[in-house]
């Protein structure tokens, strides 16, 4: 059942449920935010283990070493962390206009005052 | 305000300029290197908000002005795009770097070397940038 | 390449991208709110004009393949275009175009005038992204031009009048990044088994490997992950809120762009990469997509009879019309997909015109609500009869377009013998006239309240886009060669690429 070789899997698949429990069982915006970011980031991890090799350098190269790394899912989350910084940003600024209109992050507290408008 | 944290202030005037060089050296070294844009632009936008963290927003701001910011941010994705638009002008495909100079090689060290000095210049800028915002807004709300 | 004009216009797939992209940085610098308009218009025409280019040129030669950066492919990443991603970008830039047309009028309303620089270079980025997910022949370039139009599409869905929007962007936000981090994840996954990022590559290797369980997981997280950029029925509940509380420009932009190409990436992975024996023979995805479809189809269009503002209404009728969609898409035969594809096209048209004249109605009477809409019918003549045409075709009315993608799809689910799924396509019509009679009811035989404000007739700037969709409406109803023939061969292209 539990292979050593996969724990890097294990890892990752915990984070990220973590993740998604954080999103969907949170009623704080910073928090649901948050767990967004953790979620990103499992996946993030998920390319730079598979890039790993055991033994492997980083792929420059040199006298002396002659297996490498795969570089490209390194590379590809480059990207990925920039679409998730990018992402953060933007949430955040969104967190910010809301506090400002609503006075609350809480999303109950939000839904209820959206009720009241409609109501 | 003057006179607290003179560990970190004169510790920070040391290191300050020592980032920015790094960003630099990162900068100009990932065409062969490890390195490139986004981490020089990264680094450099951290000392740019290390520098305000520390010596105040006033200060920082005094050097870099929302716009000026703004107009670097674009400069930077314009530069990448015209490298783009000059291989086609050059008559190979978009991005393709060996029509830039006479030799394909240097036209790969040139076409990389702008593009990443676009990508830094963005990246740097908008780093900046973020940080200015969701400061500035801080202490509008204040006032 | 001997011809410079000729050279020129080969690279027009690059084009398709990277004049966007710079355009919108240039709309930035310029804070013109009058010259970043002209530009981005300028910009959105061009590259429609661009796109039927590229399409004319696949229909005459086949499949168009540019290579970035003068790196071969698989290698390098390549842009390809063939009949599918051909029709889906003329829809996306030909909206875009028609949309951005009417905006300078309306965008006042909503938006303050020292943003609208800004406002157009999102409009322009996203654009990018969308036409970028299209043409591209690489999966990860999907994701990223995904991210790239979805960051864009939560800007511009905030910049709504009502606090609201900002709570319908950030519950945007957040689902759209669920979706695409789960996209990523698959593509991860993909890659992990077949080596390589690019789309025909990917399916050579796939067919190779043969299905496993990374694979499967791999399908799962794909689908998964489009459904919910799509909105397909349990996963839409980001998609009524945020079309109701965003500028109704970007509204009528969005709901015929956005959700389009996330069914064109669905399609593309499905029928490109995994190939239909392995997605409906051994995993039978059509079980799944099939009852949701149907579902979405009834609860959508049920739903929206009972909503009093009609951009509201307009918003579940969209997950109902994706209902659709989806449900050509499950059918994996020729007819069936066909259907798709070209209710993809037809509803592109509808909804956007749709939505365009209740940009008109807010322009003119400041609310959406039905109780606004009281005798519109006289006093907005040339706006509620392009409500009308347009919603005639949302019903199916023979020489609209809505009737040709129903003809298709009961003529699909005959064909497979599935009569009960035909007869509930044309069920789910009869709650199309449902909603959409509310409004012409109230438009025309409900006389405006004595005390309402005098309405003057919708502006010039807006009714032309409108008129051009609604002839557009009918046109492609009757003259059915362009987009019915098109997504047919298309629909035998996937197909056959497939087995």
């Amino acid at each position: 059942m539990f292979d050593p070789g996969l724990l890097n899997y294990w890892i990752i698949m915990i984070l990220m449920m973590t993740g998604l429990y954080t999103v969907i069982a949170k009623g704080n915006l910073i928090k649901k935010i948050i767990g967004l970011g953790i979620f990103q980031v499992s996946v993030i991890m998920f390319f730079v283990s598979m890039g790993k090799v055991r033994g492997g350098t980083a792929p420059i190269a040199g006298e002396g070493f002659e297996v490498f790394s795969n570089p490209v899912p390194h590379v590809l989350m480059l990207t990925a962390i920039v679409v998730a910084v990018a992402t953060l940003a933007f949430a955040l600024a969104l967190v910010v206009r809301i506090k400002e209109e609503y006075d609350t992050i809480e999303e109950d507290e939000i839904r209820e005052l959206e009720a009241g408008e409609e109501g | 305000m003057v006179t607290r944290h003179v560990i970190l202030r004169s510790l920070s005037k040391v290191l300050i300029p020592l980032i920015m060089l790094f960003a630099l050296y990162v900068q100009f070294h990932g065409d062969y290197g490890p390195g490139g844009g986004f981490q020089a632009g990264v680094i450099f936008g951290a000392g740019i908000i290390l520098y305000s963290l520390i010596f105040g927003l006033p200060k920082a701001r005094m050097v870099f002005r929302l716009r000026v910011l703004q107009i670097i941010m674009a400069s930077g994705v314009l530069l990448y795009g015209s490298v783009g638009i000059a291989t086609i002008l050059k008559g190979g495909n978009f991005l393709d770097y060996n029509v830039l100079a006479h030799d394909p090689v240097h036209g790969q060290h040139l076409g990389i070397l702008l593009v990443e000095l676009g990508v830094g210049l963005t990246v740097c800028s908008v780093m900046a940038t973020l940080f200015f915002l969701f400061t500035e807004r801080r202490r509008r709300e204040d006032v | 390449m001997h011809d410079s004009g000729l050279s020129i216009s080969s690279h027009l797939p690059a084009f398709q991208i990277a004049v966007p992209l710079l355009s919108a940085v240039i709309c930035v610098l310029i804070r013109k709110a009058r010259a970043a308009w002209l530009l981005a218009t300028t910009v959105a025409w061009a590259a429609f004009a661009g796109a039927c280019v590229l399409l004319n040129r696949v229909i005459l030669h086949g499949t168009i393949s540019y290579e970035q950066g003068g790196w071969t492919p698989p290698w390098g990443i390549e842009l390809r275009i063939d009949l599918f991603n051909a029709l889906v970008l003329i829809i996306v830039t030909g909206i875009c175009a028609v949309v951005i047309s009417a905006s300078l009028t309306s965008l006042s309303m909503e938006v303050p005038e020292k943003k609208h620089n800004l406002f157009y270079a999102a409009f322009l980025l996203c654009m990018t992204g969308l036409a970028g997910m299209t043409i591209t022949g690489d999966v990860f370039n999907i994701f990223v031009f995904l991210e790239i139009s979805s960051l864009s599409s939560y800007a511009l869905i905030s910049q709504g009048a009502t606090r609201r929007a900002l709570t319908s962007s950030i519950q945007y936000l957040v689902m759209g990044t669920i979706g695409g981090t789960l996209l990523l994840l698959g593509i991860g996954m993909l890659y992990m088994v077949t080596g390589t990022l690019n789309i025909v590559d990917m399916a050579d290797q796939l067919a190779m490997v043969g299905p496993n369980r990374t694979v499967l997981v791999a399908l799962a997280c794909v689908t998964v992950g489009t459904s919910i950029k799509l909105a397909v029925f349990p996963l839409h509940i980001w998609l009524p809120n945020a079309y109701t509380y965003a500028p109704a420009i970007v509204t009528a932009f969005l709901a015929a762009t956005a959700t389009k190409v996330a069914f064109y990436v669905l399609a593309r992975f499905i029928f490109s990469i995994f190939g239909v024996e392995l997605a409906f023979e051994q995993l039978h995805l059509d079980r799944v997509l099939m009852p949701l479809a149907i579902v979405a189809m009834f609860a959508g269009s049920i739903v929206a009879i009972y909503q009093t503002d009609i951009k509201r209404m307009l918003a579940y009728s969209s997950v109902a019309q994706i209902g659709y969609m989806l449900l050509g898409l499950s059918m994996a035969s020729v007819t069936g997909l066909t259907g798709g594809i070209v209710h993809l096209f037809n509803h592109a048209l509808m909804k956007s015109g749709l939505f365009l004249v209740m940009a008109c109605v807010l322009y003119r009477v400041g609310s959406t609500h039905i109780d606004a809409m009281r005798g519109l019918g006289k006093r907005m003549p040339f706006t509620m009869a392009a409500f009308v045409i347009a919603g005639l075709s949302m019903i199916g009315v023979p020489l609209t377009v809505g009737f040709v993608s129903k003809w298709y799809l009961v003529s699909a689910a005959m064909e497979s013998g599935q009569w009960p799924v035909a007869v509930l396509i044309l069920l789910s019509s009869l709650l199309a006239v449902v909603y959409i009679w509310r409004v012409v009811e109230v438009a025309y035989f409900q006389e405006a309240p004595e005390d309402a404000p005098e309405v003057k007739k919708a502006p010039i700037g807006l009714l032309v886009p409108v008129w051009t969709l609604v002839f557009a409406i009918i046109f492609f109803g009757i003259f059915t060669s362009l987009s019915a023939g098109v997504a047919g061969d298309a629909a035998r292209m996937l197909l056959g690429a497939g087995s």
